[in-house]
């Protein structure tokens, strides 16, 4: 009966399940809602969404279908749930009410006026469809438009404080595919987090244990050895200078913040695309460059490394060599990527730009090409879907 | 049955009844996530007195493992017997201890099971309590015996957001996201707890802690815990409203500020600016 609303959730990409929806049918049958349309938002949302990165797009979803603004499968104005608005017709008309309905022709009678109305409004009211929005899925308002006066929804302020609830938005900073925030931040650093940590607090160790049992003429002796600590090493590459800096500040903060999750954390800064030489300190960065070899020679096929740039700039940057617009490279930007990701294994690039305008830039997608797709934007999404590659 | 309503000593938004209404009815599971000092914890407690049920609490750790819920088999102290000969060996019911839940399914009457802080654990933990939430039933591998719950326990699930639970577990509960109160809420909060509170030392109180919580930068914002423990500290120390009172709108740091503000980094963000508020007043 509100399988729009489900069907509407998925195509926003909400990993609702059919289970989660007949549990919301199976509360709704033992009368949890109530019959209160605010109540009823309350259960779908206790039901369908468990994840407050997901509220703000429910309450988003809920709106559209329940106001018929933009419905992604289009609400069917025919389609009234009538069962519901029966049971919360009786609810809330009052005996005289009733007994106009009862001389207007009854529930049926009436029903079917309202549906004409709808449907005439519907007609005339091409695009803009709140009207119709509001009144087909939406019994106060259906009552409400209705010209014979049968003012059911008498007390509306109740429905309008219920759309008001999911059209105030609450959770927006919740969801997790804008970029990072203070909260985004924090829940960044968990996901990094959980990137180095590995295994359990204590284990057996078994051998010591053998052994000491053995010494102490047979009587147990358990011996347990703390977990074994985190291996994870990583190498930075920052693009530095321009509109990377702020970008960049970031993503160090975020990093340096887990250090000493990490056992080793190494960064150095490039400009626009990595060549022969990086640097360390970017005061200095034309006196004290590092050739990229050492890094290489230095930090073994077992670090992950994680390239942070907006990676916009010239396509001749990246194919050509002498391309760079600091220095005279030998080599082109794709042949030192291209050795990047053969001694690195485990490589990603960070792209602080919102994943969306990527499309538009060329130099991004001969980027993403290179690091074979594994460019991710710089959201707590985005690190996350990152950690999972690297750790993989 | 009874359904739960906001007590005299909790605030709970309609949302909120309508999620645990609906657990309590569909006996699943209930996940409560929120910032920490939301009162996620003291939810169950007053589920449990307002449904009348005797509560039991299972605090999860980093080392908890879903097993220990159940039941542990003390294998050691067995092994330990053996050597020393004891008779109780033979029967390997003696070295089963119960756990949480065990406990929980054998119970006379139904009971409201509290599993706090579940991301606390292993990243595993959830998906493997799956079975036993879903039927309220396990199998004793030492003593092949199923306990199965005389009455289906109601069960209350906390998560600080650390680690993210997987979805076949999800699917199974209902979810509440506990918003951080407004002021008006705030305001019902501090009046179920300190009723005979003087009207304008919470008026200012409430000012300062939400001017603390704007702060940019704070490390740990202060929730409705700390503003509980603050206000009791301002009551017994009895202090004059003019002291909570911000000149001229600038910051300062609030009295006995200890309660509010628990890490050094966000004192001293304070002191700074109260001292550039100062100069530049």
């Amino acid at each position: 009966m509100f399988s729009h609303l489900i069907l509407g959730l998925r195509s926003a990409g909400l990993p609702s399940s059919i289970t989660e929806y007949l549990t919301l049918m199976g509360a709704m049958k033992a009368g949890v809602a109530d019959y209160s349309v605010e109540d009823f938002y309350y259960l779908a949302r206790a039901t369908l969404v468990k994840d407050e990165r997901h509220l703000d797009k429910f309450d988003r979803v809920f709106g559209a279908c329940f106001k018929g603004l933009e419905a992604p499968e289009g609400v069917k104005v025919q389609e009234l749930p009538e069962e519901w608005l029966r049971k919360l017709a009786e609810k809330m008309l009052s005996p005289e009410e009733m007994a106009k309905i009862e001389a207007m022709g009854g529930f049926d009678a009436l029903m079917k006026r309202l549906q004409e109305l709808l449907a005439e409004q519907k007609s005339r009211h091409q695009g803009g469809s709140k009207w119709i929005g509001t009144a087909g899925t939406s019994p106060f308002g259906a009552y409400g438009a209705n010209p014979e006066g049968v003012r059911i929804g008498q007390d509306k302020s109740r429905n309008r404080t219920a759309v008001k609830v999911w059209d105030k938005r609450e959770f927006k900073d919740l969801d997790d595919t804008v970029e990072l925030g203070t909260r985004g931040m924090k829940l960044a650093l968990r996901r990094l987090r959980r990137f180095a940590r590995q295994g359990a607090a204590t284990e057996l160790d078994l051998p010591d244990t053998i052994r000491s049992t053995a010494k102490n003429a047979g009587s147990l002796d358990l011996k347990m050895v703390p977990e074994r600590h985190n291996t994870v090493k990583v190498l930075m590459l920052f693009d530095i200078g321009g509109s990377m800096d702020d970008h960049v500040k970031l993503t160090e903060e975020l990093f340096s913040a887990v250090r000493t999750e990490f056992k080793h954390l190494e960064y150095y800064y490039f400009h626009n695309c990595p060549y022969e030489r990086v640097w360390k300190n970017n005061r200095r960065r034309h006196e004290e460059v590092i050739p990229t070899w050492q890094v290489l020679r230095t930090y073994g096929p077992d670090y992950k490394l994680i390239i942070v740039g907006d990676g916009a700039m010239s396509p001749y940057e990246i194919t050509m060599a002498g391309g760079s617009v600091e220095h005279w490279n030998e080599e082109a930007g794709t042949v030192w990527l291209d050795r990047l990701k053969g001694h690195y294994r485990r490589a990603a690039w960070l792209n602080p730009t919102p994943k969306q305008s990527w499309g538009h830039v060329r130099s991004i997608n001969m980027l993403n090409d290179l690091m074979e797709g594994r460019m991710f934007p710089l959201t707590v999404n985005g690190i996350d879907d990152m950690t999972r590659e690297l750790s993989r | 049955m009874a359904g739960f309503k906001s007590t005299d000593k909790y605030i709970a938004s309609r949302d909120l009844e309508v999620a645990v209404n609906a657990a309590v009815t569909l006996q699943r599971p209930l996940l409560v996530k929120g910032e920490p000092g939301t009162g996620k914890t003291v939810l169950a407690h007053e589920v449990a007195q307002s449904l009348g049920m005797p509560l039991i609490e299972w605090h999860i750790k980093s080392t908890t493992k879903a097993q220990q819920g159940l039941y542990e088999y003390d294998a050691v102290s067995r092994l330990r017997d053996g050597q020393l000969g004891d008779e109780r060996v033979r029967d390997i019911g003696n070295y089963i201890v119960k756990g949480k839940l065990w406990e929980a399914f054998e119970s006379e009457q139904q009971v409201l099971v509290l599993i706090d802080e579940i991301d606390k654990a292993d990243i595993e933990f959830p998906n493997d309590l799956l079975l036993e939430l879903d039927r309220m039933q396990f199998f004793v591998y030492e003593t092949r015996k199923t306990i199965a719950a005389r009455f289906r326990p109601i069960v209350i699930i906390t998560s600080n957001n650390e680690k993210e639970l997987p979805d076949a577990f999800l699917r199974r509960c209902f979810f509440h996201y506990i918003r951080f109160p407004d002021r008006e809420t705030m305001e019902m909060i501090v009046q179920t707890h300190y009723p005979d509170i003087r009207k304008d030392l919470a008026r200012e109180a409430l000012n300062v802690f939400f001017q603390v919580r704007e702060v940019p930068g704070l490390k740990k914002k202060p929730a409705t815990s700390e503003l509980l423990d603050w206000l009791k500290l301002l009551m017994v120390e009895d202090l004059p409203v003019e002291a909570l009172r911000a000149n001229e709108k600038h910051v300062v740091i609030p009295p006995l500020h200890g309660a509010l503000l628990k890490n050094e980094q966000d004192v001293h963000l304070f002191e700074r600016l109260a001292f550039l508020a100062r100069r530049g007043g």
